[in-house]
């Protein structure tokens, strides 16, 4: 299976873009699967009153966000049920001068379990496969977020709030580097507060076949209420971009380099989490 | 290189009938041969039509006599709905394997190999890619007896192709076709009342209509296209898209845990949603069509115009069903061809 197909592949066309799948008017679905239906009802009702009332969002740095062309967009990742990628979203949506649409990735966990995979990417969920954010970046120029910390961010406990996980390996870099997108960093502030997560319970995990099966203040004792997130006040600091053109020819290679990269970004994303702890004297009013 | 004798295996398939009509619309094919085990479907001109099972001697000879330059394979078995498992092994590995045997060696006349596959070649998993290009392989090893079948039948053409270095190699794998003519699980699903489906899932779907579908493969056959190729329509629909667009509600009926368990008591109903369909139904496929645009083929139709014209078609279809359509009578078919008295048109 893993050998090389002796059959070569087409040919190669001059412009992928231009072969894309024109936009049909009549559909509300993308090819990604997001509904504009689904995306706008949420938007309008629970994005809306989380991102203004609240979690009170305050969005620094909207400018480094580039207005055109693919970009990754890079995040830290907590909270049991993270809210971070919506509001993430909806800062875009509300601040940027040209709102544009956000893919984020999301495990393949999701695709595969039942509901969350019907919702999961009818909001703008993506799963995590580097053919997929290679053809939004490259192909579509759209914009992504990802959280290379994954699971290990939105599992990991209230004492550990703010303290970074490993950044994968690489990965995002790696398909940063083949899009020749910038990469931005995102330093969000209140996602650990607003679902802290106190305990992992593994038999309930392998009951309920979750990624995992967290204890957060008013889960699982609450039922469903549980998915209720405590007003924590929301920083979201958009940092420089990081252009990933100035490495010359094929940088992916360098698996040394993929690593600094990924490493420097994580470091600069806590160095600004600090930072806003630091500044911040109430977790709820900021 | 320009086809002038033609070989279409599986003439008794839609799409192998309509490619029979299409080639014979073009005056520089001097001969078109139709082999299948069973009688065309499609009302054929000047191709003739020999029964023959997939026997590779027999083969061999008719291509060797005939001196046939292009062979197009479209008898792949990629629905479980015609064929038992077995029968699709055997027509799916045994015989392509013979096909192939019947046009490789130093002497054959065979010039150029079109191959109709299936995208049931990438299956379908929790973590595929969104959208396959020719070269991904699949995550994991086919988990169906028919993925299998049609995983190692492309390794066989794969492995014709290396050691025929003269003979233009082209594999064209198909999403799930849409059409009046087509009969798939696909779209005996799609004729129901009510779609049935897994709970809690939204697959997507792409689809390529019939018309494109023979399209694709005369496209092969006019231009030389080695390699493999997607053939889909542009767009890649949800489940729930597809079903408005078809007018029916899905039917949520299959529990998204022990799902081939209650398949299986459906089959008792008999409603038979084989596996593939089953893991289609859950995670959905996509694939990328760009290298097909890219050497120049147009498709007539994206998946939206193939679900809606299929969708007209169903709608007319009790009306027409009383016509009877296509039936081959071999006497007649034979006097059309060859009695003196009959009055030819055209060229031939």
């Amino acid at each position: 299976m893993s050998s090389r197909p002796a059959l070569p592949a087409g040919p190669a066309t001059d412009d992928p873009r231009a072969l894309l799948p024109a936009i049909e008017p009549d559909r509300q679905i993308t090819d990604w699967g997001r509904s504009e239906r689904v995306e706008g009802l949420l938007d309008a009702t629970l994005y809306d009153f989380l991102y203004h009332l609240w979690f009170r969002c305050e969005v620094e740095g909207i400018e480094n966000v580039p207005a055109t062309g693919g970009a990754l967009l890079v995040s830290n990742h907590a909270g049991a049920l993270p809210p971070d990628a919506a509001m993430i979203t909806k800062a875009i949506r509300e601040e940027h001068p040209r709102p544009r649409a956000l893919h984020w990735t999301v495990e393949h966990f999701f695709k595969g379990y039942p509901g969350l995979a019907m919702l999961v990417n009818k909001i703008g969920g993506v799963p995590a496969h580097p053919a997929n954010v290679h053809r939004l970046l490259d192909d579509e120029q759209q914009l992504v977020l990802v959280f290379p910390e994954g699971r290990k961010g939105s599992e990991k406990l209230y004492k550990d709030r703010y303290r970074l996980r490993r950044f994968g390996r690489g990965g995002f870099v790696e398909a940063a580097m083949r899009a020749r997108a910038p990469i931005v960093p995102i330093a969000v502030l209140g996602a650990e507060e607003a679902m802290p997560t106190f305990a992992q319970i593994g038999l309930l995990q392998r009951v309920t076949k979750l990624i995992y099966f967290p204890v957060t203040p008013l889960f699982p004792h609450l039922g469903l209420l549980g998915v209720a997130y405590l007003p924590a006040k929301f920083r979201i600091r958009f940092l420089e971009p990081i252009p990933t053109d100035q490495w010359g020819e094929r940088p992916w290679d360098d698996t040394g380099l993929v690593q600094t990269v990924a490493e420097d970004i994580r470091a600069r994303i806590q160095e600004e989490l600090v930072d806003l702890v630091s500044h911040r004297r109430s977790v709820w009013l900021g | 290189m320009t086809s002038r004798r033609v070989l279409v295996t599986g003439i008794s398939t839609l799409w192998g009938g309509r490619l029979a009509q299409a080639i014979e619309r073009d005056p520089g094919v001097e001969a078109i041969i139709g082999v299948s085990h069973d009688d065309p479907a499609c009302e054929l001109e000047r191709t003739e039509f020999v029964r023959v099972g997939l026997h590779h001697a027999l083969l061999r000879r008719i291509v060797h006599a005939a001196d046939i330059d292009t062979v197009i394979d479209t008898r792949l078995v990629v629905d479980s709905l015609h064929a038992s498992a077995r029968d699709a092994h055997e027509a799916n590995v045994i015989g392509t394997m013979n096909i192939l045997a019947a046009c490789g060696g130093p002497d054959s006349p065979v010039r150029k190999f079109v191959f109709k596959s299936s995208a049931h070649y990438y299956g379908c998993e929790r973590d595929d890619p969104a959208f396959f290009t020719e070269s991904m392989r699949r995550p994991h090893p086919p988990r169906t007896r028919l993925e299998s079948d049609i995983v190692e039948a492309e390794k066989a053409v794969e492995g014709f192709a290396r050691r025929n270095a003269a003979v233009t190699v082209t594999v064209l794998r198909f999403a799930n076709a849409l059409g009046p003519g087509i009969d798939t699980t696909h779209t005996r699903l799609f004729a129901l009342p009510a779609v049935p489906c897994i709970l809690g899932f939204d697959p997507r779907y792409q689809f390529i209509y019939e018309d494109d579908l023979v399209g694709a493969l005369g496209f092969a056959v006019e231009h030389d296209l080695p390699g493999v190729y997607n053939a889909a329509g542009d767009g890649v629909l949800a489940f729930s898209e597809v079903c408005s667009l078809l007018g029916r509600p899905p039917a949520p009926i299959l529990p998204p845990w022990g799902t081939s368990l209650s398949a299986a008591a459906l089959r008792r109903l008999g409603l038979h949603i084989p596996p593939q369909v089953l893991n289609q139904l859950r995670y959905g496929r996509g694939v990328d069509n760009r290298a097909l645009k890219g050497a120049g083929y147009g498709y007539g139709f994206t998946s939206r115009e193939a679900v809606l014209r299929h969708a007209e078609a169903q709608r007319a279809k009790p009306l027409l069903e009383a016509d009877g359509g296509y039936r081959y009578e071999r006497e007649v078919e034979e006097f059309l061809r060859w009695s003196p008295n009959v009055r030819r048109r055209g060229t031939v």
